[in-house]
């Protein structure tokens, strides 16, 4: 026990450091790919209930396909197509090799995976709001843009956080897949000290620790959301009994 | 006096009406289903003009194509002496157009449509701050003066899903009011009501026809939009059957339609 705290302490030659700074990295690509996620599936949910027939149709081969393919298969697709293309066009341009963060890689490839599925959350959500909300804000003159903002979006809220609680939880989870780009993230700064150590045992439980702390405190956030998110509506509880 | 004989006759009658709203002429089709077969009617300033008619006989589509909830297919619509630009297919031809336009007429719905996520308050001067760019505070404060007006002033922080439909509907009319509205339309505000919840939303809409309100007014209610038309339209199968003022309509009607239409729904 005391050997698995010591291999565990913050400072060297404890890797808890390492840990820490595994999750941080996974942590901000979560964030990041979430957020990238969200934005892309704003756009595709709007271009598929509202796009012209090219728009939905590219919008359905993007979420037909992504949602298609395994995951870790994207990762590698993307990952590798995406640094090819940049240095390419790098060298194109007269410059050298570029070095692609590794941040910013996973954000760009977790995000193309999250958009979506993010897409059909808020296209399933915008399509729930009842009619005549949107139709009393364009009886009133809001233009599209003040609508979406002001009515549509907060109204589909609701119907949306619980499917977006589940992309949280799937984007920080997925991190763990970018250790095959040779990312360091949580699981590949604990794979590295457990094969230095040996105490594999030790280093994945406190991974699996780590993992179960940020889902726990993500459900305690969701969980705020949602309530906020449901103002003005009865609760179903009541309504159940 | 008679020196002045060759001078024009003053055009100008005091009690010469201004016109709020025109349409002319306008028809719209659902597909092959032609719903509206070339309606025009004329409101002026402080006039009530009902339609009345069966289900199916049009008359919600016609209101709502007056504010272009519906994009007629053809027509001509006036409203305060601007008429709207349509594009050939009766499109609105400027978005900008349409949208100022609709802040000038108040619409109340059949389903009062409050937005759920807002309170009534926040409800009422949603589109004075957000569309017509009304100060926060002045809009609060006449806000609390149409909900007490409406007889709502201590529900004000309240969402309206925890109210009666009657309730929703007088906070719906407040909303309406919030914009002052040049016109006002109607869309059977009271079909969606249970029976004794009828009565005070009646109660708000004959306070504004006294008031001298300019409305338009679909409805199932007879007594009603005897009491408080000036005009009375009748609509069947998308054409006006007949109109006249609520005396001729509701006491002679001429149409056999009409008096069968009468009998049916006393």
């Amino acid at each position: 026990m005391e050997q698995a705290l010591d291999l565990l302490a913050l400072s060297p030659p404890g890797w808890g450091g390492n840990l820490l700074r595994g999750l941080n990295h996974s942590l901000q690509i979560a964030f990041g790919a979430f957020g990238f996620g969200l934005l892309i599936g704003l756009l595709g949910a709007y271009g598929k209930l509202y796009g012209g027939p090219v728009t939905r149709d590219l919008l359905a081969v993007y979420t037909t396909v992504v949602r298609a393919v395994p995951e870790l298969v994207l990762i590698l697709i993307l990952y590798y197509v995406g640094s090819d293309l940049i240095n390419q066009a790098s060298e194109a341009l007269g410059g050298g090799r570029v070095e692609i963060s590794g941040v910013a890689a996973g954000i760009w490839v977790l995000g193309v995976v999250q958009g979506a599925y993010a897409t059909e959350i808020l296209r399933g959500a915008i399509k729930a709001v009842p009619s005549g909300q949107i139709e009393a804000a364009r009886a009133y003159g809001m233009s599209p843009v003040l609508m979406m903002r002001r009515v549509t979006i907060p109204a589909m809220m609701s119907f949306a956080i619980p499917g977006l609680a589940n992309l949280w939880l799937i984007a920080t989870k997925d991190t763990a897949l970018l250790a095959v780009v040779g990312f360091n993230e949580l699981t590949q700064e604990t794979r590295q000290a457990a094969s230095s150590t040996r105490a594999y045992f030790t280093f994945f439980l406190a991974a699996g620790v780590l993992y179960l702390m940020v889902s726990l405190a993500s459900g305690r956030i969701f969980g705020r959301i949602e309530k906020w998110a449901r103002k003005g509506q009865p609760s179903l509880r009541k309504a159940g009994a | 006096m008679a020196t002045d004989a060759t001078a024009p006759t003053p055009a100008h009658d005091p009690a010469e009406r201004v016109e709020a709203i025109r349409v002319e002429d306008l028809h719209k089709s659902f597909g092959p289903l032609e719903v509206l077969k070339g309606i025009s009617l004329t409101a002026h300033k402080g006039e009530v003009v009902a339609i009345i008619g069966g289900s199916g006989s049009g008359k919600s589509t016609c209101l709502r194509c007056i504010n272009f909830l519906e994009t007629p297919t053809s027509g001509r619509i006036v409203i305060g002496g601007e008429e709207i630009a349509m594009r050939a297919d009766g499109s609105p031809a400027s978005r900008k157009q349409i949208e100022r336009i609709r802040t000038r007429l108040g619409m109340v719905f059949q389903a009062f449509n409050l937005w759920t996520h807002r309170t009534l308050l926040e409800n009422i001067i949603e589109v004075p701050v957000h569309v017509l760019g009304v100060p926060r505070a002045e809009a609060t404060e006449k806000a609390m003066v149409l909900l007490d007006r409406v007889g709502l002033a201590e529900k004000a922080d309240t969402y309206p899903s925890f109210l009666s439909g009657g309730q929703q509907q007088r906070a719906a009319i407040a909303r309406a009011l919030a914009i002052d509205p040049s016109v006002m339309l109607f869309d059977e505000p009271t079909s969606a009501l249970d029976p004794e919840l009828v009565g005070e939303v009646l109660t708000v809409i004959r306070d504004l026809a006294a008031e001298g309100r300019t409305m338009i007014l679909v409805t199932h209610e007879m007594k009603f939009a005897r009491e408080v038309s000036s005009h009375v339209i009748y609509l069947y199968e998308g054409k006006i059957e007949e109109q006249g003022p609520p005396e001729q309509i509701f006491g002679a009607p001429a149409s056999e339609r009409l008096q069968q239409f009468l009998k049916s729904v006393h």
